[in-house]
């Protein structure tokens, strides 16, 4: 299918793009130095005296919320920016395709980012006896929780002229999403009142509670099927507002 | 091969095109010339898909451009204003990029690639990132990305703007060459450029054509023959001429 060599092509330009300058590595750095101090430092990871990952993966959405939109901050920005966007769109590729494109490769960057936290796993092994499958279920839970981040930062940076822009409108929409399904706001939503099934509503469709579930250890496929639905919709929304705004 | 109809796009409030329409044929090339914000670029555009038109369409080979994009747009070439391409890849890595969303592949990648940088004359550079080149040079990558696949329609947005005339020279004599098989269309200010290279021009003003012909015919309606007068009447406004 042509379709799909279309998408490969623009992924590998823009996942090549992002180590073409030295930013690429630094962010590297500033994600394991941010996890790694979190959870041993922070939640006290050796302190505990438990053979899981628990104090690990809590950090993990504050880590995206931060960090994912400073690399998806560009992907359309950047191009505005530089004028190639007028190449881009005129050249015999479709919308879809580039959008497509460009979150797989900015997820790829991500999931570097993540594969590259594997010492903690080794830690975990060597001092205890983990469980496995729940460490990978959690590893699953954070790529899908990274990616949905990533198609919130493709439609923040399509809807932004300037990177910066770009970076906090992505995190605002993170940050919202996170908050509404984090225990303490959602303790404090329901002390004023708010009848419990509508907080649960607003709850379940937040980042957070999904990925809870799964850095648990617990895999039910309404948890992926939702991650997916979110990253399809924050990409069609990308697509009608570059659609819509690629004239101006 | 070009055929533009009534084309008409809309910017809120502003018209920035009005009612365009022309056809342009194999081995022609057409200077569209008008003064800035006349509307050019914004033709442009539409015809190469970049944005839609408001009303109106182009058909390139065959393939209208608001309804089968990608096959029309696999029909153009384009060059738009300021020459952007991506600064941080190599000359070389940039065109297999663009070489690689044509749809080529292999040997016949690479062929396309080499030939695309020998007709550009960028050999001396090729692994050069296009951030360390000058402005000639990366004019010249972004015209070799529009000539890669040969196509059928060339659309060239001020191709020679900011050139010393070294380079202008040079981008001059690369459209020449490309004449003879393509349907070209050059934008520009510059009115020694009509000379030097168009075969027909089009003089576009508040987003309307006013004159339609050949250079000669152009310069037919001076009676010294000064392109530049005759530009000046068909552009400018009641109120502009008497500033």
């Amino acid at each position: 299918m042509s379709n799909v060599k279309q998408i490969k092509t623009i992924f590998q330009r823009e996942f090549k793009a992002y180590f073409d300058s030295p930013v690429a590595y630094v962010f590297l750095v500033a994600f394991l130095v941010l996890v790694g101090f979190l959870t041993f430092g922070v939640t006290m990871y050796y302190e505990r005296r438990q053979a899981n990952l628990t104090p690990f993966f809590f950090w993990h959405p504050w880590v995206y919320l931060l960090l994912v939109p400073a690399a998806t901050m560009g992907l359309w920005a950047e191009e505005r920016r530089t004028g190639t966007i007028e190449l881009l769109l005129t050249l015999p590729v479709t919308l879809v395709e580039t959008l497509v494109g460009k979150f797989l490769a900015a997820w790829a960057f991500i999931g570097i980012a993540l594969a590259l936290t594997f010492p903690v796993v080794l830690t975990t092994a060597w001092l205890g006896d983990p469980d496995f499958g729940a460490i990978l279920c959690g590893y699953l839970g954070s790529l899908l929780l990274s990616g949905a981040c990533v198609a919130v930062g493709v439609f923040a940076s399509a809807i932004s002229r300037s990177q910066v822009i770009g970076f906090v409108i992505a995190l605002a929409i993170c940050l919202f999403m996170l908050i509404i399904g984090f225990d303490p706001v959602i303790n404090a939503v329901a002390g004023w009142g708010v009848p419990a099934n509508i907080v649960n509503a607003v709850a379940s469709c937040s980042l957070m509670q999904h990925f809870d579930a799964m850095r648990r250890g617990v895999i039910d496929f309404y948890d992926i099927g939702y991650y997916i639905g979110v990253m399809v919709f924050m990409l069609s929304a990308a697509h009608v507002v570059t659609d819509n705004r690629k004239a101006s | 091969m070009l055929t533009v109809s009534n084309l008409t796009k809309n910017f809120g409030s502003i018209h920035a095109v009005q009612g365009v329409s022309f056809t342009v044929e194999k081995g022609e090339v057409l200077g569209f010339l008008g003064p800035n914000g006349a509307g050019k670029s914004t033709t442009m555009r539409m015809i190469t898909g970049f944005i839609p038109p408001t009303a109106g369409t182009a058909v390139i080979c065959g393939h209208d451009i608001t309804k089968e994009p990608v096959a029309a747009k696999r029909c153009i070439g384009y060059l738009p204003e300021n020459a952007p391409s991506y600064h941080t890849m190599t000359v070389t890595d940039f065109l297999t990029f663009i070489g690689k969303i044509r749809g080529f592949e292999g040997a016949e990648l690479k062929a396309k690639v080499e030939g695309a940088i020998a007709k550009s004359r960028l050999e001396s550079v090729r692994k050069q990132t296009i951030e360390t080149l000058s402005k000639g040079y990366r004019q010249r990558t972004c015209f070799a990305q529009a000539i890669l696949h040969d196509p059928q329609v060339l659309v060239m947005d001020e191709p020679t703007d900011g050139l010393d005339p070294n380079q202008k020279f040079v981008v001059r004599e690369m459209i020449k060459e490309m004449a003879a098989d393509k349907a070209i269309i050059v934008s520009t200010h510059i009115l020694e450029e009509v000379d030097a290279v168009c075969t027909r021009v089009i003089v576009i003003a508040g987003g309307q054509i006013v004159a339609n012909g050949t250079p000669a015919e152009l310069r037919a309606r001076d009676p010294q023959g000064r392109l530049d007068l005759v530009f000046r009447n068909l552009t400018l406004t009641e109120a502009q001429a008497h500033v």
